[in-house]
């Protein structure tokens, strides 16, 4: 199981790449907001599964507060963004 | 125990199959409102067979009730983070493509009348 838990590492962590690559060169603010929640989801996962790779399921107390921290700062840039309308 | 952990590989590979094809829509698809839909709903599935993968590999104990606490909060927060993501983005003016292509249309008729 320790390869299968590698391989899903690090393909999480392409994931990860590719979105943090989107933040940083994204047509619309909007976008860039996308590929941070994206990459906020993907690093729960990660986190979830490098806990079972290194036989510490403990881990999974942090994906947990990740997770919460995560939302909670979606919704306040979100909330920051509606009404002020930026166009790059 | 060996096929739970071969029903778990094959759910956690399905898993990362769904977070890649959404990275690559991200960068693919036309315009916002179907690159939010490439990014949410591959998310939401990616999701579902990570953590049903790692929960075949758990013993029935606290870590199983942790991860499906994760499961739980993650399918009713990804939804309304989309949500509001593409709310947000309509108030902004951020238009879709068969939208801005008649936009478009119609400028250039007003300038052909002119």
């Amino acid at each position: 199981m320790t390869a299968v838990f590698s391989a899903v590492c690090i393909a999480i962590l392409v994931v990860m790449a590719l979105a943090l690559a989107r933040a940083m060169k994204a047509p619309t603010v909007y976008d860039r907001i996308l590929g941070v929640n994206m990459f906020g989801t993907k690093t729960v996962l990660f986190i979830a599964v490098i806990g079972y790779l290194m036989g510490r399921p403990e881990f999974l107390d942090i994906a947990i507060v990740y997770a919460l921290i995560n939302f909670i700062g979606m919704v306040a840039v979100l909330r920051y963004f509606e009404y002020t309308a930026p166009t790059e | 125990m060996l096929v739970l952990d071969i029903v778990s590989s094959i759910l956690l590979f399905a898993g990362v199959f769904f977070g890649l094809t959404g990275a690559v829509g991200l960068f693919r698809f036309p315009d916002f409102f179907t690159r939010v839909h490439a990014a949410s709903i591959t998310d939401s599935i990616a999701v579902i067979l990570i953590i049903s993968g790692l929960l075949l590999q758990t013993a029935f104990d606290l870590n199983t009730a942790k991860l499906l606490f994760i499961l739980l909060f993650l399918m009713i927060t990804s939804p309304t983070a989309s949500h509001a993501l593409a709310k947000s983005a309509r108030h902004g003016g951020l238009l879709t493509l068969g939208e801005s292509k008649q936009q478009k249309q119609q400028m250039q008729q007003k300038e052909a009348g002119q």
